[in-house]
């Protein structure tokens, strides 16, 4: 943790040629949000709070944001450990393959998803005439597709704990009879639950504002696929009202959950 | 007793090659016996405590504990560092800082398959030997220095190894609390009923902890036995350092001993061949003239520095030989000391001690 100074740590201005840019990039990230307080139907709020279309949304949204955040931990924290604690040849070409996601547009994702899962796809094929199950166009296609584009989120964050983490704890609890997994489970991952913790938090949010993989991919069903953020773009055309206070709940959701788990999780114990 | 009569509890070869550097060590411990590693920095101490834990493999040679090989290098056998019957407590301790005193301790146990409640017992038990039982509920950081070299030496003995590894455990700690903390470790490791190992820079840790000593300089044993015999006999200018005495080696015919430099010795001690002088710098005597009469060795140096040392000076010579001696200030004030000057040197051959190399 950096320990602040107070006061003024050196006299003299702060240099305009820094000032006028970070002020700049201040309004820039906080104007459309003003924006969005300005131009809300006040009036209104209360019926349109309680639309069961926009309830629908934001119960569907919630749910497979935090079931895809479930799902990348439970599948992302092992990957972050073999990438921070297992020399394996072809270390460095995984641990591009985990980024790919995250610079990847997320409707090429999808439609990469949809690929392999969809009902033609390479697994899904296989899925649908064994299984009979169907992931594309499903509320399951959805969880997949914010999974797909918040993992790397959380595998990265993670991997920086692990790294950051003394392994030396690690051999410490060898020696006291611990094998890989107890290890693993008593001792590595308490220390790095902080990680842990902000890579979930990072990518439920994530998760939570996926648009693109999730409408190519899982469509745009009202709810069955259609989250918050869909809707706003589907209202967009309607109503702009609407949209406005489908983005504003979006906000405000985000926003209290980020601020709840910060003081909880993320600042350092 | 003479632990090495019998079978030692530990019987290891340690080679371990790594990048240019090479340890080779046969260490043998018997059960109940406190064996002290001592050696300078990078002499491979820590490396073969680390390869006996399991955390580095060997190269070559192998390592048994009792009538279990654990290691073996020919043969291709290797133990993983958890199914190792050891114990270890490291340099910074490495308390795991999201636990508490007690479930460190107990966490040992819980590995080794005890109920959790009774892994408790076993902790509670341990912690109230280390007289820390009032501290059982502290996380590590709320521990002092002393309290958490304390918990970790409860740790590594809660799971009841067979052999007992410490890394340089008083090295963290201020001096007061050294001094205490190792009196309390000599009684913790007198009632340890199995090997165990020291790995020390310190002497006085070595001399105070260890019935025996083995001295590694740059991967090799250079001097192993108990403490009268290495501080008497030093074999290393390292060991020699350690136990404040000047050393010399050279070849002995009868009581004479010729030392590098051509400078011959005379001593008390009959040798042939191969052989060390060694004096304490309190036995040689400083003069301004050369001087004569009785049994001395005289030979003229050149004061490379003077240190305060004790009450005494230590004067440093240059000279065939280097040498150490301690003087008192009275003697120093006669002398009018100061680098550069040329003196003599004397010593008695009877304050000598000569051995064969």
């Amino acid at each position: 943790m950096t320990v602040r100074p107070r006061g003024r740590r050196r006299s003299g201005r702060t240099p305009a040629l820094l000032l006028v840019p970070a002020a700049a990039a201040l309004a820039f990230l906080v104007l459309p949000v003003v924006g969005l307080l300005v131009r809300a139907p006040w009036s209104t709020m209360p019926q349109r709070l309680t639309d069961p279309g926009v309830l629908t949304a934001l119960r569907l949204s919630l749910q497979t944001a935090t079931i895809a955040t479930l799902v990348c931990v439970v599948l992302g924290v092992p990957l972050a450990w073999l990438l921070a604690r297992v020399e394996f040849p072809g270390r460095r070409l995984v641990r591009a393959l985990v980024t790919v996601p995250l610079v990847l547009p997320p409707v090429v994702g999808g439609l990469a998803l949809l690929l392999v899962f969809g009902r033609r796809g390479l697994v899904g094929g296989w899925l649908d005439e064994t299984f009979g199950i169907t992931l594309a166009f499903t509320t399951t296609g959805v969880v997949l597709a914010e999974a797909f584009v918040a993992m790397p989120f959380l595998v990265i964050a993670v991997e920086g704990a692990l790294r950051g983490a003394d392994a030396r704890y690690e051999e410490a609890a060898a020696t006291l009879g611990a094998g890989r997994w107890t290890t693993f489970r008593r001792v590595t991952l308490p220390l790095v639950a902080p990680g842990v913790a902000a890579g979930a938090v990072l990518c439920w949010a994530r998760a939570l504002g996926e648009f693109g993989a999730t409408i190519t991919f899982a469509g745009n069903r009202p709810g069955v696929t259609q989250t918050m953020p869909l809707a706003v773009y589907v209202e967009l055309e309607r109503d702009l009202d609407a949209a406005i206070v489908l983005s504003l709940i979006l906000l405000v959701v985000s926003v209290a959950i980020l601020a709840g788990l910060r003081d909880r999780w993320i600042t350092a114990p | 007793m003479d632990h090495r009569a019998v079978t030692p509890l530990l019987d290891a070869h340690l080679v371990v090659d790594r990048g240019g550097f090479r340890l080779d060590l046969r260490l043998g411990i018997a059960a109940g016996e406190v064996v002290a590693l001592l050696g300078p920095n990078g002499a491979g101490k820590t490396t073969a405590l680390r390869a006996l834990a399991g955390l580095v493999p060997l190269t070559d040679g192998r390592i048994r504990v009792g009538d279990r090989t654990l290691e073996d290098v020919a043969a291709r056998r290797w133990t993983p560092t958890e199914l190792r019957p050891i114990g270890v407590v490291f340099q910074d301790y490495l308390l795991f800082p999201h636990l508490s005193a007690l479930e460190n301790v107990a966490f040992g146990p819980r590995c080794h398959g005890v109920e959790r409640e009774e892994a408790r017992a076993v902790a509670a038990d341990w912690l109230a030997r280390v007289g820390l039982t009032g501290h059982a509920r502290r996380k590590p950081r709320q521990l002092s220095g002393g309290q958490a070299q304390r918990v970790a030496l409860a740790r590594a003995l809660a799971v009841a190894p067979d052999l007992l590894l410490l890394d340089e455990p008083l090295a963290a700690l201020d001096a007061r609390t050294r001094l205490d903390t190792r009196a309390e470790l000599q009684r913790h490791l007198a009632a340890h009923p199995g090997a165990t190992l020291l790995v020390t820079h310190d002497p006085l840790d070595a001399l105070v902890l260890a019935d025996r000593l083995v001295i590694v300089e740059d991967g090799a044993v250079v001097q192993e036995g108990d403490a009268a015999t290495v501080t008497a006999r030093p074999r290393t200018d390292y060991v020699a350092r350690l136990v404040g005495l000047n050393l010399y080696r050279g070849r002995g015919s009868g009581r004479a001993v010729e030392v590098d430099g051509g400078l011959t010795l005379t001593v008390t001690d009959p040798v042939e061949g191969d052989a060390f002088v060694a004096f304490p710098p309190a036995a040689v005597a400083l003069f301004v003239d050369e001087p004569h009469g009785s049994p001395r060795n005289t030979w003229a140096g050149t004061i490379a520095s003077i240190q305060r040392h004790g009450d005494n000076l230590r004067v440093v010579l240059d000279g065939p030989v280097v040498a150490a001696a301690d003087i008192t200030p009275a003697a120093a004030a006669h002398l009018d000391l100061t680098p550069g000057r040329r003196v003599w040197a004397a010593v008695k051959a009877a304050e000598t001690r000569a051995y064969p190399a």
